[in-house]
């Protein structure tokens, strides 16, 4: 059976987040129930969560978090980020027994600083920097699988139900201000862990429900640029799409939504002249980076997240405000689970970004 | 004595037949004779081209054009279309020219992909009920847009061109086609939102109402061209070459240069027009780049600038070339295309599969970061929506069709194009036979089949779970090969159905 990457697997989900607004830390135990009253959304092959704010004692520090199949994978990875990293501090992620997670690979975590000699030489800054080495590892030592590595923050995955790898990982003892949620229901069996979601690059993480049948065209568009997709999932092309548009090409998260589930050529020709010019310039030049198929996603990054639904909502996704904390999830169930009488609480619009940044 | 073996017997049901004398009037090859004295009427099956004028014309359906019955000692290397051949030759001493496209029979690879359909995990979508977009811009693009710190664009656009649907009519000159022909394709273009190309023969005065809708080609003989034919158009196309006749160049003989097409070409009543085989400024790349710039120029970069090549072995790296040295946009013809007057061997020999061409050149433009820089309209020959679809899919922006037009106005493929005795008013400058075609009739005939396709567009699209055909683009995961091999697969960037 080939794994993720060497053959494309489409793929259901649950997707979930909670967000405290004032930036204020929560434990993971929250977020797990939530995302596990969707069980029936998953099939055991795929979970795993982003949580931000995780490690404020080394918020400087790339935080890598690295699947090892064996040794000699792990002895070739440390080789190479010990010759392009300062590696500030190590160690394995904790875990512990649960049933359900089975085969576990080796998983370490890195906190590293880009080596400042190779990073000057290279011309780069330090994100393009640290983006082309994860891409380099996971591109060119077998076995070896980074797949995590913003800064103060990190995603936790595995092959397995999400409320299993919740307690595999031990989330309720890690406090985050941002936390999102991955259930997987994939239409073949990969048992990969790579293969599971979230999907990260630097800062950014994502989580997808959905089929995107704008796949290839938005991969080889995303290629044009230096990107590789590796693993042939929705989630790595989306992620790769807005690292382009914003991290890359300066445009605001919403503008890059805006680009993924363009306007309707009808709403844009109705549009007063300046805004009908600048979205037809958008369309007209970003065609390649629409989005089609149902898709509900959240996108995670440092102080915020933004949720997105395909232009025609062929995919649920709810949202909540309670005081200072907002909730998404697929279902509504799973966020009154949790919040049984939200402030607020509404679906999100197809093609109508909801972006949310923590004060300050 | 003639050689040759009549190609088609004509047969006339003589039950049904009341000796109207429509088919002699009406047929130019003169196949049909009526006997002065006694009104009987003959048929000379010699001179037959099965064009089905005669037979579309007859109020009584009395005519049958059938294949010749009679028949040379069957061989397959020696067919009877090489022994006709070799007879025309022996007789004539000349170059073999014919009309219209390759008739032999190479793989034709549209005939050999199929494509996706959504089933469970993601929806179709029902073009009836939700929006379905088949508009495309067509015009170099910029890398990235920016705006200032108020919002407001400050990336300055190339120009761009709307296109309501992807597919645009192809060039056919006037003096190639009759201008009836010409104003039905310009008419239509203008109903549906799109284009019209008016081929290397300038725009002709009753044209003007629909300059916001045409592409002026500039091609090696320069005919027509000047600079208020330019500013005309809303694209000014280079031809470097065409699908039909890659490498060479172009010949309209003096008897077609009557008053009219010698306005629009600028050159003296009954002269021939040739077209150089290449354009004698352009030996090199850095001089394709100078046309392209002298044009921007020219019309102070209002207009895209398109390059017209011919699919041939090269043409990914000549394509490379090609959007390095300034153009908005490339059109690659497949040795499919048709033609208004080619040499046989040429036609049938010179060139490749617009599908290998365009999947070659998508791929290498993408891996030179190019792509987008460019449009890329492919050509030569489409001959129904799904080999759009596939194109599109392959990686063109969008299609060019002509001969699909031209059926859609009466022609049926006889390929006589070169003997200007075209029945159906397509092919021909005999005021005769100009007056059949009748714009109004034929422009309503050919957006309808625009408007067709565009319908048909849709409903693939949407079967594919895919509601614009900004996501079809480029999409190869939508196609599958069947039958082809390894290699071809990897050509095309395909997988193999059932993969």
């Amino acid at each position: 059976m080939l794994k993720e990457g060497q053959v494309r697997i489409p793929s259901g989900c649950a997707i979930a987040a909670i967000m405290d607004k004032q930036a204020k830390p929560f434990s993971g135990s929250e977020i797990i129930k939530s995302i596990a009253l969707m069980r029936d959304r998953s099939n055991g092959l795929g979970g795993g969560f982003a949580a931000y704010g995780i490690y404020p004692e080394y918020k400087e520090c790339f935080a890598l978090h690295i699947f090892y199949d064996n040794n000699q994978a792990k002895t070739l990875a440390e080789e190479f980020l010990n010759n392009h990293f300062d590696i500030k501090m190590c160690g394995v992620i904790p875990t512990k027994p649960t049933a359900g997670i089975k085969n576990s690979p080796k998983i370490w975590r890195y906190f590293a600083l880009p080596n400042k000699i190779r990073l000057n030489s290279s011309g780069k800054n330090e994100d393009e920097y640290t983006a082309r080495c994860v891409i380099r590892i996971n591109s060119s030592i077998p076995g070896a699988y980074v797949f995590s590595s913003g800064k103060n923050m990190g995603a936790f995955k595995a092959v397995g139900f999400p409320e299993e790898v919740g307690e595999f990982y031990m989330l309720d003892e890690y406090k985050a201000y941002l936390w999102t949620a991955h259930g997987r229901f994939p239409t073949n069996t990969p048992g990969w862990w790579g293969g599971a979601h979230p999907f990260t690059l630097l800062n950014w993480s994502i989580v997808h429900n959905g089929e995107i049948s704008s796949y290839d065209a938005n991969r080889r568009y995303v290629e044009m640029f230096g990107y590789k997709c590796n693993l042939q999932t929705d989630t790595e092309v989306i992620t790769y799409l807005f690292d382009l548009l914003v991290r890359k090409q300066g445009l605001s998260l919403e503008t890059a939504a805006k680009v993924l589930t363009a306007p309707d050529w009808d709403i844009i020709d109705a549009m007063e002249q300046e805004e009908k010019e600048k979205y037809t310039a958008l369309r007209a030049t970003y065609s390649g980076a629409l989005i089609n198929g149902p898709f509900s996603i959240i996108l995670g990054f440092d102080g915020g997240l933004v949720a997105l639904n395909d232009r025609l909502k062929l995919r649920a996704l709810m949202a909540a405000e309670d005081k200072e904390k907002i909730y998404f999830a697929s279902e509504e169930s799973a966020i009154r689970v949790v919040c049984p009488n939200p402030d607020t609480l509404w679906s999100v619009e197809g093609g109508t970004p909801v972006v949310a940044k923590v004060r300050g | 004595m003639n050689f040759l073996n009549p190609e088609f017997q004509i047969i006339r049901d003589k039950d049904r037949c009341i000796k109207c004398g429509a088919c002699v009037r009406q047929c130019s090859y003169e196949v049909h004779v009526s006997d002065k004295d006694t009104g009987e009427l003959y048929t000379n099956d010699i001179n037959c081209v099965a064009c089905h004028r005669c037979t579309s014309i007859c109020p009584t359906r009395t005519l049958t054009v059938k294949k010749n019955e009679s028949v040379y000692r069957e061989s397959a290397n020696w067919t009877s279309d090489y022994i006709n051949q070799i007879f025309r030759q022996a007789e004539t001493g000349g170059v073999l020219l014919s009309g219209m496209s390759n008739p032999q029979p190479y793989p034709i690879y549209w005939d050999k992909i199929l494509l996706n359909a959504s089933q469970v995990t993601n929806p179709s979508i029902d073009p009836l009920r939700e929006p379905m977009e088949t508009r495309t811009y067509i015009g170099a693009k910029p890398d990235k847009i920016e705006f200032d710190s108020n919002g407001k664009l400050k990336t300055k656009m190339p120009p761009q061109v709307k296109l309501e649907m992807p597919i645009m009519f192809s060039a056919m000159s006037f003096g190639s086609i009759s201008l009836n022909a010409q104003k039905s394709l310009a008419a239509a273009a203008q109903q549906c939102g799109t284009l019209f190309n008016t081929g290397e023969g300038g725009l002709h005065e009753e044209l003007m109402p629909y300059k916001d809708c045409a592409i002026v080609q500039v091609a090696s003989g320069r005919f027509g061209v000047s600079k208020e034919y330019l500013d005309m158009g809303r694209i000014i196309e280079i031809k470097i070459g065409q699908g039909a006749k890659p490498g060479i160049g172009g010949h309209l003989p003096g008897e077609k240069i009557n008053e009219d097409v010698s306005k629009t070409r600028m050159i003296p009543i009954g002269t021939d027009a040739i077209s150089p085989a290449p354009h004698h400024d352009i030996y090199s790349i850095e001089d394709l780049r100078q046309l392209v710039y002298s044009l921007k120029e020219a019309t102070n970069y209002q207009k895209p600038v398109s390059v017209k090549i011919a699919a041939v072995h090269n043409s990914a790296a000549i394509a490379s070339g090609i959007a390095r040295a300034g153009a908005d946009i490339i059109v690659l013809d497949g040795f499919r295309g048709g033609t208004g007057a080619a040499p046989v061997r040429i036609r049938d020999n010179v060139g490749i599969p617009i599908e290998l061409a365009l999947a070659a050149v998508d791929e290498r433009l993408r891996s030179e970061s190019l792509r987008s820089k460019v449009s890329l309209i492919a050509a030569g020959s489409f001959r129904n929506s799904a080999d759009v679809v596939k194109g599109i899919a392959l990686g063109a922006d969008a299609v060019y069709i002509a001969s699909a037009a031209l059926i859609a106005m009466g022609c049926h493929m006889c390929r006589q194009c070169h003997t200007g005795k075209c029945n159906w008013g397509i092919a021909t400058q005999r005021s005769d036979l100009v007056k059949r075609l009748n714009p109004e009739i034929m422009s309503q005939r050919a957006a309808n089949l625009l408007t067709a396709w565009n319908h048909e567009i849709k409903e693939m699209l949407g079967g594919m779970g895919i509601n614009s055909i900004d996501s079809l683009r480029g999409n190869r995961l939508m196609l599958r090969g069947i039958g082809l091999s390894q290699k071809e697969l990897d050509i095309l960037g395909i997988k193999h159905a059932g993969e």
